[in-house]
């Protein structure tokens, strides 16, 4: 499936994430299926939490006992297959790489958008991080309702389709 | 006659990377390119690339031509560089003849790397020769280098890595993709890039390819068909798409033709992506002292062109007498960081294209 239209099956994508419980706290969860010559996201964690190693076509291995949530494996991922989810009150959080403008503001409410590009709820738009560090790739932190944890991967603007 | 040292023929990230390790070394030299900067394909490429540190992953590909460029223009006093000169001759005996601004000029080398890169691949289907279809690199180069819409509506012919990442930036643009199509079974590019295509509502059609192209003045709409197993379109599969662009992304064929004038040893290895010089291990073409590296000896990732020019650069400064102090150990770390990037199933290809290339080597010898 993920061979022939992009879109990697439920199973795939649920063995990217750690169990439930474990994202009271933000955890780095990595869509990176493919054994490919990359190692951006484990050079750039400031925890060592992202295991690849001397072989840089190994698939990255999240240690979330280390892994803080802090998104900069987001913005650092030349690949843009990053997120950082966490159950956070009674709404799901993320942190998503956007690399498109006009960039979103905060408190703004956006289409939430699923691995299919279909809109699937409402996203909150909560901080928008855009430093030199960044290098154009804005970090955006979202919250969208809880169910979504495993649909919800972007945003897209209202107004502008 | 200009007397050099070494003359590399080709900007790219190859050429440039050449120049600087053979600059470390001691060994002088002159990049002849032919477009007005340096940097080749690197300067259109606005996303952030994949390897490793070494060959500057996560930077984007302009800040990775202006790190290059930046490293050549430190070592000014010994590198040379002509822009908008084109090589229009060379010679076994290791004379090359360019063409500056209508004066035409000779140059006798020592040893010449020939950095020429590699030119994009057509497809062949009726009126394919509307304006309004281009190649991927024309579309990038319009966008990206000259702030140029190529078009509103736009189909993305191929699903390698430049069919997908070409499709991203045309979205980022504001251009509507309206599909990327692919004629093989499979995506042939990373899924992380059809992914970001996806999530973004671009439509990704694998077993379908473009089979004729209709407009007046300019592309208007295309005919899009099925194909089976066997690539053959299938029977009543056809169905029409209204763009007023479309983009060629199909591959790219090593650009070997001057090595044609000098008798270089040439073979078809299809894996390599066409027509690629036999070099031994120290990139040396059958012509003594005339070298190559990047995508005219095989096609791959910048990545590995980069590699290979600080490789070609070491190995030819070594050649000529020029030892660099780390010789050794720089020579050992390039050749694993090549392994290391060709090492995954993606470089599958590569290592049989190579395998391939040695032994026609074994032939020759």
């Amino acid at each position: 499936m993920l061979n022939k239209t992009g879109v990697p099956t439920k199973e795939q994508i649920l063995s990217r994430f750690p169990e439930r419980a474990v994202l009271k706290k933000p955890k780095a969860i990595i869509e990176c299926y493919e054994e490919i010559p990359c190692n951006p996201c484990s050079t750039s964690c400031p925890f060592d939490a992202i295991h690849i190693g001397e072989d840089i076509n190994t698939k990255p291995v999240v240690n979330f006992d280390k892994c803080t949530g802090c998104g900069i494996c987001v913005f650092n991922c030349p690949g843009l297959a990053i997120v950082v989810a966490s159950d956070v009150k009674e709404r799901t959080q993320f942190k998503i790489a956007y690399e498109f403008n006009p960039k979103p503001k905060v408190n703004e409410v956006w289409h939430g958008v699923n691995r299919d590009g279909e809109i699937i709820c409402d996203a909150l738009i909560e901080k928008v991080m855009l430093t030199d560090k960044n290098d154009k790739t804005a970090l955006i932190t979202v919250s969208v309702e809880q169910q979504y944890m495993y649909d919800f991967v972007t945003i897209r603007g209202k107004s502008n389709g | 006659m200009l007397n050099k040292d070494l003359v590399i023929i080709g900007g790219g990230p190859a050429g440039l990377c050449a120049a600087k390790t053979a600059a470390e070394a001691g060994l002088s030299s002159i990049i002849i390119e032919r477009s007005p900067k340096l940097g080749g394909q690197l300067v259109k490429q606005t996303h952030m690339f994949f390897g490793s540190e070494k060959q500057y992953a996560k930077t984007r590909g302009y800040n990775i031509a202006k790190i290059l460029i930046d490293d050549v223009n430190r070592y000014h006093d010994k590198i040379e560089i002509l822009t908008d000169t084109t090589v229009v001759g060379l010679y076994k005996d290791k004379v090359i003849t360019i063409l500056h601004q209508d004066e035409y000029r000779k140059i006798q080398a020592k040893a010449i790397i020939v950095a020429t890169g590699a030119s994009e691949k057509v497809l062949a289907f009726e009126n394919n020769d509307l304006p309004g279809i281009y190649g991927a690199g024309a579309v990038q180069t319009l966008m990206n280098v000259y702030g140029v819409l190529p078009g509103h509506d736009v189909v993305m012919v191929g699903s390698g890595n430049i069919g997908l990442i070409v499709s991203y930036q045309l979205l980022q643009a504001g251009v509507n993709v309206k599909a990327v199509i692919e004629a093989a079974p499979t995506i042939g590019g990373y899924k992380v890039h059809a992914s970001k295509l996806k999530r973004l509502g671009v439509p990704i059609y694998t077993q379908h390819t473009i089979t004729k192209a209709f407009g007046k003045d300019c592309v208007e709409k295309i005919l899009v068909t099925k194909l089976d197993q066997n690539w053959n379109p299938i029977e009543g599969s056809s169905f029409e798409m209204d763009v007023d662009g479309v983009c060629i992304s199909v591959g790219l064929t090593p650009m070997g033709n001057l090595l044609a004038m000098i008798d270089a040893q040439m073979k078809y290895i299809s894996e390599l992506g066409g027509m690629v010089p036999i070099i031994n291990h120290e990139h040396e073409t059958s012509i003594e002292n005339i070298f190559v590296c990047g995508d005219i000896s095989g096609i791959e990732e910048a990545s590995s062109a980069i590699v290979e020019g600080y490789y070609t650069g070491l190995v030819v400064a070594n050649r000529l007498g020029y030892h660099h102090p780390n010789y050794m150990l720089l020579k050992e770390d390039y050749e694993s960081q090549l392994n290391n990037l060709r090492s995954g199933p993606f470089g599958e290809k590569i290592r049989l294209g190579l395998a391939k290339m040695a032994e026609e080597l074994n032939h020759v010898k």
